[in-house]
């Protein structure tokens, strides 16, 4: 079967932390830095859990300041 | 795979639009502001009509918009935004023209211009963000706003014998005969933001076809009058808004 491998980059600097992409991401790739913020003072959003990220770009799409770039590659 | 291996260029499948400049947005962490702007900027592009886009941005929190997304704009004054783009589109029949307002603005102080520019079935787009509630002025009472919501100026929640009902504008709009396309959409979740973009495009190809007026209604949120954090604003929308603002098609010709 075909393993499909997501990743996504974060512009933490534009990010603001509002945490919906950590929400909208069926797989739980997301979460928020809990101790480092950005030079606005947001927590910003990360990869905690990079190996479930599928590239299905659900939290690009619910990114309200577009920071999120998401790649995605099929194994076949 | 590694993450070196999977972050390269040629696998790329979700960009920032390039129309969005590099400017930081004033609005809010988690508005749905941004993420229409990132739509419509979307729409733009993939349609290749950046260099013929006029937008007419209200007052209110979009009053900024020209200074997100890399195309002409126009700023109107407060509600007037459709007569301003009648004029540009009478003028210039062969530009997209669209204007992009708040409930304040569309609902409140512009509500004539809106209806008559929509009776008289100019054709321009109308993208109307509805958050039921005045976001830039510190969150007070919008015609839109719900029965028993709380703002900054009906503390103890609407009520209907002291300020009337809430006004569902797009209703009005689609019963025009002016109006071809009358649309209400919403983009808590990644499936109503693919909806939403299709709606932008149907009605940014009507415009540029001549068949009259469309409107694209936006039930929103503003997690910044509403008192909750982004993620409960989202969850309160689903849970109150679309009683009164179902989702759907109202008019399609």
């Amino acid at each position: 079967m075909a393993k499909i491998n997501g990743a996504v980059t974060v512009n933490t600097e534009r990010c603001k932390g509002c945490n919906l992409c950590v929400v909208a991401c069926p797989s739980g790739v997301l979460d928020l830095k809990k101790n480092e913020v950005n030079n606005r003072g947001y927590h910003y959003a990360y990869m905690a859990n990079p190996d479930k990220c599928i590239g299905c770009s659900s939290c690009a799409l619910v990114c309200p300041d577009a920071c999120i770039e998401v790649y995605r590659v099929v194994e076949k | 795979m590694e993450l070196n291996d999977i972050i390269r260029p040629e696998n790329r499948v979700y960009k920032r639009p390039s129309l969005l400049n590099e400017a930081h947005m004033h609005y809010c962490p988690g508005c749905s502001h941004g993420v229409v702007h990132k739509l419509v900027a979307e729409v733009i592009e993939e349609m290749g009509l950046q260099e013929v886009a006029i937008g007419v941005s209200p007052v209110g929190c979009a009053v900024f918009a020209y200074n997100y997304i890399d195309i002409d704009w126009l700023e109107a004054a407060h509600g007037r935004a459709p007569a301003m783009a009648t004029a540009t589109k009478r003028l210039m029949p062969d530009k997209l023209v669209f204007t992009y307002q708040g409930d304040g603005d569309l609902s409140a102080i512009g509500t004539a211009e809106t209806i008559h520019a929509a009776n008289r079935g100019e054709n321009i787009t109308i993208i109307f963000i509805n958050n039921a509630i005045y976001g830039m002025t510190g969150g007070q009472m919008a015609p839109t706003t719900l029965l028993g919501q709380k703002t900054a100026t009906c503390p103890y929640g609407r009520r209907a014998d002291l300020n009337g009902y809430p006004l569902a504008i797009s209703n009005l709009l689609a019963q025009l005969d002016g109006t071809c396309y009358v649309t209400r959409q919403t983009v808590y979740s990644p499936a109503a933001v693919r909806k939403t973009k299709a709606a932008l495009k149907k009605a940014f190809q009507n415009s540029m076809d001549g068949k009259g007026c469309s409107v694209v209604e936006v039930v929103s949120t503003c997690n910044t009058g509403w008192k909750l954090t982004p993620v409960k604003a989202n969850e309160w929308l689903q849970e109150n808004m679309f009683a009164k603002y179902p989702l759907g098609d109202l008019k399609n010709e």
